[in-house]
């Protein structure tokens, strides 16, 4: 496929990236080197991504596995649920989290019960488990496609040939798949901040990203967020050249686009134990958040509704946006690369880009809604492509050239061949999108004024506030509609994909 | 579908720009003021009727956020009047040379002398330790050192009370308080961000104290009418930190930013600083302080340091704690 659209939207979420981080530098005007501090968090920041990534995947590929291979009541939910930890802000999460895990949580009483000494989490260990359980679950998610996207057929063939399923077609699928999710985890942990200093337990769990905060905030050193945030590029480009090397493309050939119902029934009991454990890891923390909320949604004032309502529209526009870059970009091989780098790039040196290149034309203020939008939309671009792009290959080389054998071309191309198999995959990506928008805090809190506060933000003020309480309602709501929204757009997209 | 979507986004995006008659004073300010549950609202009240003007709040995030967008925006600022600021980044604001002098004479009572031309002081607080009235106290920070008491604090590079703290000691300590952050280490359960989160996990439970104000207590007190917080009282004394407002000397309404100047320390702002903001007014009002504020911890010794000798001291104690607590 030619695809020019591919080649405008690449093109146009290239400027859109180093737009914005020119404009920081052109104000910055000098670029200052990195201090040994600096060089300490880098260290600490490639360390602890690293080994988080590796355990994120490690755990979602059991867990990723057993999903596929079992049928039960409630499996829908839990898949759902998985793309909770990811979308909530970040310290409702960590609230979560310590609820099970923290000085007073339900592992230390436990431990204290049977007379054994407590754990502290705080530390590098902590920081590990907190990027875990954001990561893992969305690790679980995108194997999960991937198990979903071997045909049946070859399933049935290689059990009724005796061969070793995993050794024929899951290990292929892991090659080609996996190396793609441990860079953007690997990614995602590289630009974390709150998460690993607050669970890091001290400034020896200094990142990059918070290096960048204090410039930007603290020191108005723009020159030196730039530099910082070259860096954090620069990290990410060579984790994403490593899976580009590690990746080997799958060859399961063309099926009738349907999945497997069942296979490997022997080993269903340790299939049940892995899927109670992640089950367990995941509900206890997002049941805090819930305890913890309900008592607090009575007091929420009245402007949380309206806030609400503008996270909502914020949401579906921004999943719009991504799917309308995305499809373009994974129908086009080339250049798909460019929609891997919002990754790397932090969220405030972004914003302030944004900021800087609006201000001299207009008000910022009245920008705040649509950059959020936008830049939401950019920010979700590498989980779609991550998503949409093996999907399309994987179309191509299975009927691509049978399809441009018989003249099917461009538009007819798209929606006879493509977008009926896309289908799954188009409704996780506009769910993840939706939901990781309505979450946001990064890019709205440079530009909202008082009026167009979201969801997230007014959250965060009644924490600033000391109503602590309201805070844990308007969270609660915050993760009853993200998860709604995930739900209906993943629901959508798979929707008679099994008739 | 799409339609009606664009419909609605129209009319959310849109929808400032009315009422262009009246002039607009533009006040920028932090997150928590300009909330509806702060003093935003009252203030905003009480000077339009007295105006004959539009007050609007632009609010950002905290007191740091506040200045880098002034000073991202630099003389193209459409703030009139910027409020907000915390003793520590005066310097850093006066040193951008966009601000000009108050005119305010008002008497002020602040527990230090302040008569700074261009920064007027609307509110201030002292930091504490807020811990649980049932739990063991400490009164000052070798003791804490030598207690296994846990608390939480923000990190002095992301956060206006977490630098509060580093000044504070630097300032009981001096040449000592790399080592009195090496005795801490094992105290500090964990450095966070920002007050939300401190204080957040501090009301989880996750520590026996947090670095917050001494006005505290009189939140949980007087709106949740719960007296189970209490400030530590700390015999070296407490660092204040001053909450200032200043004028944009570019302005394009210089006399209502004047006239806002003045209100701001009349009694009409100053008496619902202390339940609004949870703070001490900077001038006391007229009808005194809540009932709530009268059992709050009195420091013997109100520290502070100097604008310029903050911003001076602040980098190199920044790494002085840095290296003692990532030993």
């Amino acid at each position: 496929m030619r695809g020019w659209p591919g080649a405008v939207a690449a093109a146009a979420v290239a400027v859109l990236l180093f737009g914005p981080l020119l404009a920081v530098m052109a104000r910055g005007g000098s670029m200052p080197g990195l201090t040994s501090a600096d060089w300490a968090a880098v260290r600490f920041t490639v360390s602890q991504a690293l080994v988080s990534a590796v355990f994120s995947l490690g755990l979602a590929v059991p867990v990723a596995r057993a999903l596929a291979r079992q049928r039960f009541k409630g499996r829908g939910l839990l898949v759902t649920l998985l793309g909770a930890p990811f979308i909530l802000p970040v310290i409702v999460a960590v609230f979560g989290l310590l609820a099970v895990f923290g000085r007073g949580g339900v592992v230390n009483n436990l431990l204290a019960a049977v007379g054994l000494p407590t754990l502290s989490i705080y530390g590098f260990w902590g920081v590990v488990l907190g990027h875990v359980f954001f990561n893992m679950p969305l690790a679980t998610r995108f194997l999960l496609q991937g198990w979903l996207a071997i045909p049946a057929e070859r399933f049935r063939l290689a059990e009724s040939l005796r061969l070793p399923v995993f050794r024929v077609l899951e290990w292929p699928m892991l090659r080609s798949v996996g190396p793609g999710v441990f860079m953007v985890v690997f990614a995602l942990c590289l630009t974390s901040f709150a998460v690993a200093l607050t669970l890091g337990g001290g400034p020896g769990a200094t990142t990059v990203e918070l290096a960048i905060y204090q410039a930007m905030r603290f020191d108005f050193d723009l020159g030196k967020a730039a530099v910082l945030s070259l860096v954090q590029v620069g990290l990410t480009g060579m984790a994403a050249a490593a899976a580009g090397v590690l990746t080997v493309p799958e060859g399961f050939g063309a099926g009738l686009d349907r999945t497997v119902p069942r296979w490997g029934r022997s080993s269903r009991g340790l299939d049940v134990i892995v899927i109670a454990l992640a089950a367990l890891f995941l509900i206890l923390p997002l049941g805090a958040v819930v305890v913890r909320g309900l008592s607090g949604l009575t007091g929420l004032p009245a402007s949380v509704g309206w806030a609400a309502l503008r996270s909502l529209m914020v949401a579906l526009l921004a999943a719009g946006l991504t799917v309308a870059l995305a499809l373009p970009m994974a129908l086009r091989s080339r250049g798909r690369w460019i929609g891997l780098l919002p990754l790397a790039l932090s969220p405030l040196v972004l914003g302030t880009g944004v900021f800087l290149i609006a201000q001299p034309l207009v008000n910022p203020t009245r920008l705040a809604l649509p950059v959020t939008v936008v830049l939401n939309a950019l920010l979700c671009l590498p989980f779609a492509i991550r998503v949409l792009g093996p999907a399309v290959d994987g179309i191509e080389a299975g009927y691509g050239r049978l399809a441009t054998s018989v003249g099917l071309t461009g538009w007819g191309r798209l929606r006879v061949l493509l977008l009926p198999r896309l289908r799954r995959q188009i409704g996780f990506v506009a769910g993840l999108a939706a939901a990781l928008s309505m979450g946001d805090l990064g890019v709205i809190t440079l530009f909202a004024g008082q009026d167009h506060a979201t969801l997230p933000l007014v959250m965060y003020r009644l924490m600033g506030s000391y109503r602590t309480e309201a805070a844990s309602g308007a969270a609660l709501l915050l993760l009853a509609l993200s998860l709604a929204l995930f739900w209906v757009f993943d629901r959508g997209g798979r929707v008679d994909v099994d008739a | 579908m799409i339609r009606s979507l664009g419909y609605v986004a129209g009319l959310c995006f849109c929808a400032t720009g009315a009422a262009a008659q009246t002039p607009v004073l533009t006040i920028y300010t932090y997150d928590s003021f300009a909330a509806e549950w702060g003093p935003g609202p009252a203030v905003e009240k009480a000077f339009e009727a007295v105006c004959g003007c539009d007050l609007q709040f632009v609010s950002t995030g905290d007191g740091a956020a506040l200045l880098a967008r002034v000073q991202l925006e630099g003389a193209r600022t459409d703030a009139d009047v910027v409020l907000g600021l915390d003793t520590n980044l005066v310097a850093r604001a006066r040193a951008t040379g966009l601000f000009a002098p108050h005119g305010v004479t008002t008497t002020l009572n602040l527990p230090v002398a302040w008569d700074d031309p261009v920064f007027l002081p609307f509110d201030w607080g002292y930091f504490a330790f807020v811990g649980n009235a049932d739990a063991p106290q400490v009164h000052s920070f070798k003791e804490l050192a030598a207690s296994d008491i846990k608390v939480v604090i923000e990190d002095p590079r992301s956060s206006t009370p977490g630098l509060g703290l580093l000044l504070w000691v630097k300032e009981v300590y001096g040449d000592q308080a790399a080592q009195i952050w090496a005795d801490l280490a094992d105290n500090i359960v964990t450095v966070t961000p920002g007050w939300d989160e401190a204080y957040g996990l501090f009301l989880n439970g996750e520590a026996d104290a947090v670095l917050s104000y001494t006005t505290s207590p009189a939140y949980h007190l007087i709106a949740e009418n719960d007296a189970s917080k209490v400030a530590w009282s700390f015999d070296e004394g407490h660092y204040m930190q001053v909450e200032v407002a200043a004028k944009v000397a570019g302005t394009d309404q210089p006399a209502l930013a004047d006239q806002f100047m003045a209100f701001l320390v009349s009694d009409g702002v100053q008496s619902v600083i202390p339940e609004t903001n949870w703070m001490y007014p900077a001038v006391t009002p007229v009808a005194g302080l809540p009932d709530g504020f009268s059992g709050l911890v009195q420091p013997e010794q109100s520290l502070i340091l100097s604008p310029d000798d903050a911003a001076a001291m602040a980098p190199a104690a920044i790494e002085e704690w840095r290296a003692a607590l990532s030993r």
